[in-house]
């Protein structure tokens, strides 16, 4: 039982015009990890500092369980944060770095050895605990940066990029890891990240920002499937959403979007804020994911006519780069029998997995 | 022919410093030369090394005793050695927390209190006599310990505090959020994080504080009046008057009085060399 909420943070800077965070509310429910994710600059990590204390807003509230730490000290607010830079303490040794903390509260030092040997053994980080920071790998200096929030038994746990700095492979075990503990510990979590896949694969929701306004609160799912607007849409997913633009006419109980060398039907039913007495022409964007594109005809598929430009083997995956008359088309498919560049081809697009969205506003409709 | 090159730029380079050190030791075993070599004489021979050695001018040096029968270098030696610590360990303490609030906090007049301490380092020293010697004359502080150190400290502590802040401002702030989030209050981030961590930049500074006092002899000269106060710069010069010379004197004192600041750089030398910080932060 321990929910953080934040509610009418505004962030401004002195001297600086435009708040980094006009407005921001947002619950992160008890025991869940919410993933703030976004662009740099879009002031996700400044309202993880505002979290830790770190920083003050410039109005509104933070409630830790219902009590109000706006002014409190990082030290009273009953957190922890692991650093993108890890930000052990050169001098010390692994054990002391994360006994630190436990010795400020005065705790006895039978009651810190039990307690930082059991997290370390949890970390894989028993061999190490006499060793000095500078001793260590990347991947095991973030470990440490781990166990020494763990130990502490904070209410809320707060990540700041922590995989940042680290390789491909070791991000992988990391983000593991990191979701093996919270599942453990059953914490409070708030993880700061831009990396996407991060975000997909440990939140519980995941709150996207952009310059410091919320677009899409959601599940990773959610976030994936229906993304509010475009800006969601282009964020998730690797590679992007191809976007063509198009006009949606409506007739009777039917609509079509229709663009540069292409005419969809659009089942009424995907777009639920069509009205039937809108205007004729809509002025819309169509999204569709670039695995959502195939290069065999099934169903109703809708053709789209282009020459191969560049074919990006991943492996077992191919990724092809099409320039078509309705614009530059990303498509996944398997390498087996993916064509060369040069190639004139047919690619197929399932109209039940287009996204519509408002040219002008970019919401999804 | 890659290699030989390579070895004629390698001797060309070493011929270079050879030259350099050359330069820069051979005024010192001059002086050396001179400390062991009888005579009082100023004429010196082109050879670093005596012809004849002899302990004469040390046993002089150590053995000058004062109007009450003291041994005045112990006494002025001692001397040195108290206003040089003093005047560290003053110099360090107000510069380290200075330097860190300089470094860490943003306060009115903070720009203008680092610019003051760089204007005043611009001044000659000589150019202060005069109305440090009223102020030290006003205090009743004149021909005192306590007077020399307070004029040390304050000369020593403008370079000290742009020293430390510049290294200060390299350590990373993570390490103090980190800090502030475990629950230390700044006082123990400073004491148990950043201290710990400055060593090489301390180790500067309090090398340059204690030669600043150690080998001052102007200021020194002009304060202290009595003999028994005198620090080693002003004994040393004392044997070189207007109308007679002890070069061979001045010579030895000037060797014993080295020795102090050597021993310090060489139990210092460890702190000196940096690099305690690698691996706090990915960098």
């Amino acid at each position: 039982m321990c929910d953080l909420e934040l509610s009418g943070i505004r962030k401004q800077y002195d001297g600086v015009a435009r708040p980094v965070i006009p407005d921001l509310d947002l619950v992160i429910p008890a025991h869940k990890m919410v993933v703030l994710v976004g662009p740099s600059g879009c002031g996700k990590s400044t309202t993880l500092r505002m979290v830790a204390g770190l920083e003050e807003p410039t109005a509104g509230k933070i409630l830790i369980d219902g009590r109000d730490v706006t002014h409190l000290p990082p030290a009273e607010r009953d957190i922890a944060m692991v650093f993108q830079s890890y930000a052990l303490y050169p001098h010390m040794t692994v054990f002391e770095n994360m006994a630190f903390g436990l010795r400020i509260k005065h705790l006895p030092e039978a009651e810190i050895r039990r307690r930082v040997e059991a997290t370390a053994d949890s970390l894989g980080l028993r061999p190490y605990l006499e060793r000095r920071p500078k001793a260590l790998s990347g991947g095991q200096k973030q470990r440490v940066a781990i166990g020494r929030a763990v130990v502490r038994q904070p209410k809320v746990f707060l990540f700041d990029e922590p995989l940042s700095n680290l390789d491909a492979k070791l991000r992988g075990d990391m983000r593991r890891e990191i979701a093996r503990i919270h599942r453990e510990l059953n914490a409070t979590a708030m993880y700061v990240t831009h990396d996407q896949i991060e975000a997909m694969t440990l939140a519980d929701q995941i709150v996207v920002l952009k310059d410091g306004v919320v677009q899409q609160i959601g599940t990773p799912i959610d976030i994936y499937e229906k993304p509010a607007n475009r800006f969601v849409a282009g964020f998730f997913g690797t590679p992007s959403m191809n976007f063509l633009e198009a006009d949606l006419t409506q007739g009777a109980g039917s609509a079509s979007a229709r663009g540069n060398g292409f005419e969809i039907p659009v089942p009424i039913a995907n777009v639920p804020s069509l009205r039937p007495a809108a205007a004729a022409v809509d002025r819309v964007v169509v999204g569709i994911r670039p695995e959502r594109l195939s290069l065999a005809k099934t169903g109703d598929d809708v053709p789209l006519r282009g020459e191969v430009a560049m074919r990006e083997v991943l492996g077992a995956e191919v990724v092809l780069h099409v320039e078509s008359a309705a614009g530059p088309l990303t498509v996944r498919t398997d390498a087996g029998a993916a064509p060369r560049p040069g190639d004139t081809v047919q690619v197929w697009l399932d109209p039940k997995s287009i996204h519509l969205f408002d040219r002008a506003s970019e919401e999804r409709l | 022919m890659k290699r030989r090159a390579f070895n004629v730029r390698h001797a060309l380079v070493h011929a270079a410093l050879i030259v350099l050190v050359a330069v820069v030791l051979y005024p010192v075993m001059l002086v050396c030369k001179k400390a062991f070599e009888p005579g009082h004489a100023t004429s010196l021979g082109g050879s670093p090394l005596p012809e004849h050695v002899t302990t004469q001018h040390f046993r002089d040096l150590f053995g000058a005793r004062g109007p009450h029968g003291e041994l005045l270098f112990l006494r002025q030696a001692a001397n040195s050695i108290i206003i040089a610590l003093a005047t560290t360990v003053v110099g360090v303490v107000i510069s380290c927390t200075a330097a860190y609030a300089l470094s860490r906090l943003r306060f009115p007049g903070r720009k203008a209190g680092l610019t003051t301490f760089l204007v005043v380092q611009m001044f000659p020293a000589t150019l202060l006599m005069l109305p440090l010697y009223v102020i030290l004359d006003k205090l009743g502080l004149l021909n005192s310990m306590v007077g020399l150190v307070l004029v040390y400290s304050t000369t020593a502590i403008p370079f000290c505090v742009w020293t430390l802040k510049g290294y200060f401002d390299s350590l990373p702030r993570e390490l103090e959020e980190a800090a502030r989030i475990d629950g230390a209050s700044p006082w123990m981030i400073f004491r148990r994080i950043i201290l710990p961590l400055a060593r090489p930049g301390i180790a500067v500074t309090a090398l340059f504080s204690f030669m600043t006092a150690w080998n001052e002899f102007i200021m020194a000269s002009t304060f202290m009046t009595d003999e028994s106060k005198y620090t080693l710069p002003v004994l040393i010069q004392s044997s070189v008057g207007q109308f007679s010379a002890d070069w061979g004197l001045f010579a030895a004192g000037a060797v014993v009085t080295s020795i102090p600041v050597m021993v310090a750089f060489y139990v210092l030398q460890r702190s000196l060399v940096g690099g305690l910080t690698a691996g706090a932060v990915k960098g």
